[in-house]
């Protein structure tokens, strides 16, 4: 076995696989395992239902949140219709399972695959152009998925909604709250892998190039258009698999969940958790959704407690307010969001007692 | 075809407000290019305030106009202080995406602070106003609306013509760089166009109210709306928005009051996705040639 590598005191890198590498040090590498299996491990014995819920939200958020960062953060393209591609991918995988009879794999990966393809129908026209006419395309997109949702009563079911089947896999019940833990973080941790070497391919780097500037990128032989739209359509995987996932867990789907509410709350999380990195999105995810539950478990006390019923009708939007002021306070101090605090604090822990 | 009429008369006068407020948007577009997703909001931000005014306070009218106005001139100004200051030099897609934090944030304050009902305005017009044509009636309020919008549009467009400060709004628009170095205060020019555009805003929201009654809903989702329009008239043309606000209103009644209403909702949207896909700079925007 090789020895371990540490930090070095110094910048050795020689070859450019030594950049390009997830790990700096071995040390990280091994902390992540250990993360991850304690996670695995440790948490659906500790936690109680209610807990297990919300860590299970944040893990499906995550998800989409990592689809939504490769194409804000890395790509450079505005999506304001990420919740009506979420809800693609539920409807298509509750679809897939009660009238087609797909497994529980099958259909949320065939939802993935389904929300890609809706997401590109709406990418073709604008991606073609600048001055991020995506944009303005997805809002477009958003208000006809939702509309499509709700109207579409042979295929959808209208605002009755459709009930899903237990999911199972491999003949086992996984639609628990423990059980589906370990499908969720199982599956974001397949997606974070994905994303972190998507990032660091050929296609990241192109993504990224055309971030940058666009025009410098097309002199430099990437094709614009192709790469855009399949940035959009990955982004759109992201969205689709993580609603087809949703829709398992909650067993029942209704359209009203998918409005541009939740698209805001998508971007708000990537802003949150950092623009253009993968951890950031999921620090975006953890945030946001505590951040919902706390807010609306505030509303629900004053709601309780009678004498103040009235005003927590009124209370309610202002969970749109804190979304909307977490998103500029960010903006305007930490554009960089809580994946740059993490390696500030991180950084300081490592060159302690000597910080500079 | 008494029905097909006042249908074009209601397009008519949604379209003409379309138009209205697609004008402010426009103007913030023309002069930093940045896309404003906060722009429903400012539209009931300046109805509600007319509100309070007109209603709770007792003003009489025209002097509500008249604060409504300079009210909302300060909050441009204020919110390109504290809001799009700091953000200058970064790149645009953040100040975009702080404008949709914006829009949130102040939905929120605002159905916080009225809820989500409809409120109407005490009735202030005179009913000698309302035109009746044969078989057609015009009600009041939609006259109304009609002259102070054209009225507004008139204004305006005097301003970007003939004024100073519009000229050197016109200059920003056209080249940044080339306008400074011409002695153009480019940071006053931004504080301008926000100040201004919510100006625009105040007014469509105040004539919108006119017309049906404040809701903070729907004067949301009326910003949003003003995506359809600007990009079927070209997302830089001022009279492009003006055509696209008056097709875009024509649709969206015509296909609520034939087909179904919650599809008049969405026409404005599928048209939209069409556009780009046919004519993508709309009507008459101008199209961009870059050369490296």
């Amino acid at each position: 076995m090789r020895k371990l590598k540490f930090r070095p005191c110094g910048n050795f890198k020689e070859r450019y696989e030594q950049d390009i590498a997830i790990f700096e040090t071995d040390f990280g590498r091994v902390w992540v395992w250990v993360g991850l299996v304690l996670l695995l491990s440790s948490v659906p014995f500790i936690a109680g239902s209610y807990t297990l819920y919300i860590i299970n939200s944040i893990g499906i958020a995550a998800i989409a949140a990592i689809g939504l960062n490769i194409l804000i953060g890395y790509t450079g393209q505005i999506s304001l219709g990420h919740a009506a591609f979420f809800g693609v991918g539920a409807y298509a995988a509750a679809i897939l399972a009660t009238k087609m009879g797909f497994p529980f794999w099958l259909s949320v990966l065939a939802a993935g695959g389904i929300a890609a393809l809706v997401g590109m129908i709406f990418g073709i026209p604008s991606v073609r152009l600048k001055h991020l006419y995506l944009c303005i395309a997805t809002l477009a997109g958003q208000f006809i998925i939702e509309y499509v949702l709700m109207n579409w009563e042979g295929l959808t079911n209208g605002p009755a909604g459709i009930i899903l089947p237990r999911a199972t896999l491999f003949g086992l019940d996984i639609s628990g709250d423990q059980s589906f833990f370990w499908v969720v973080f199982v599956c974001l941790a397949l997606m974070c892998w994905m994303a972190v070497n998507l990032i660091r391919s050929r296609y990241g780097r192109a993504f990224i190039a055309i971030r940058d500037n666009d025009l410098a990128a097309e002199g430099m032989g990437i094709p614009i258009f192709r790469y855009k739209l399949l940035s959009f359509g990955i982004s759109s995987f992201y969205a689709g698999f993580a609603g087809g996932l949703w829709a398992y867990y909650t067993t029942s789907i209704t359209p009203e969940p998918f409005t541009i509410f939740l698209s805001i709350q998508y971007i708000a999380m990537i802003i949150i958790g950092g623009l253009a990195s993968i951890p950031g999105s999921v620090f975006g995810a953890i945030f946001i959704i505590i951040l919902n539950e706390t807010l609306s478990r505030i509303t629900e006390y004053i709601m309780n407690t009678g004498i103040l019923s009235g005003i927590a009708l009124t209370v309610a939007p202002l969970r749109e307010f804190v979304f909307g002021l977490a998103i500029v306070l960010f903006l305007i101090f930490e554009p960089r969001g809580l994946a740059e605090v993490w390696r500030v604090v991180r950084s300081s822990f490592r060159l302690w007692p000597f910080s500079y | 075809m008494e029905f097909f009429v006042q249908l074009l008369v209601n397009g008519l006068s949604i379209g003409f407000l379309y138009a209205l407020s697609a004008l402010g948007f426009v103007m913030i577009f023309k002069s930093s290019s940045v896309l404003n997703f906060a722009h429903g909001e400012l539209l009931a931000i300046g109805a509600f305030f007319f509100l309070i005014l007109a209603a709770s306070a007792k003003v009489p009218i025209v002097l509500c106009f008249a604060l409504t106005l300079l009210g909302c001139f300060a909050l441009g100004f204020i919110i390109e202080r504290l809001f799009l200051r700091p953000l200058i030099g970064e790149a645009l897609i953040q100040v975009i995406m702080l404008t949709v934090g914006l829009a949130a944030m102040f939905k929120g304050l605002m159905l916080f602070i009225f809820g989500g009902n409809f409120f109407k305005y005490p009735s202030f017009l005179p009913a000698a106003l309302s035109v009746t044509w044969g078989m057609i009636n015009v009600p009041s309020a939609y006259v109304a609306s009609f002259i102070i919008g054209l009225f507004f549009l008139g204004l305006f467009g005097f301003f970007f013509k003939y004024s100073s400060q519009g000229i050197y709004m016109r200059a920003v628009a056209d080249h940044q760089t080339a306008a400074l170095s011409l002695g153009v205060h480019v940071r006053r020019v931004f504080a301008l166009s926000w100040a201004i555009a919510a100006v625009v805003c105040a007014v469509s929201g105040i004539v919108l109210g006119i017309m049906h009654g404040v809701n903070v809903h729907e004067l949301s989702s009326i910003g949003l709306k003003v995506f359809p329009v600007v990009i079927l008239g070209g997302l830089d043309s001022i009279g492009g928005a003006i055509v696209g606000g008056i097709i875009i209103g024509l649709l969206e009644t015509f296909t609520g009051g034939y087909i179904s209403g919650s599809l008049g909702e969405v026409i404005p949207y599928i048209i939209l996705v069409f556009i780009l896909l046919i004519k993508p700079y709309g009507l008459f925007g101008s199209v961009e040639i870059e050369r490296v």
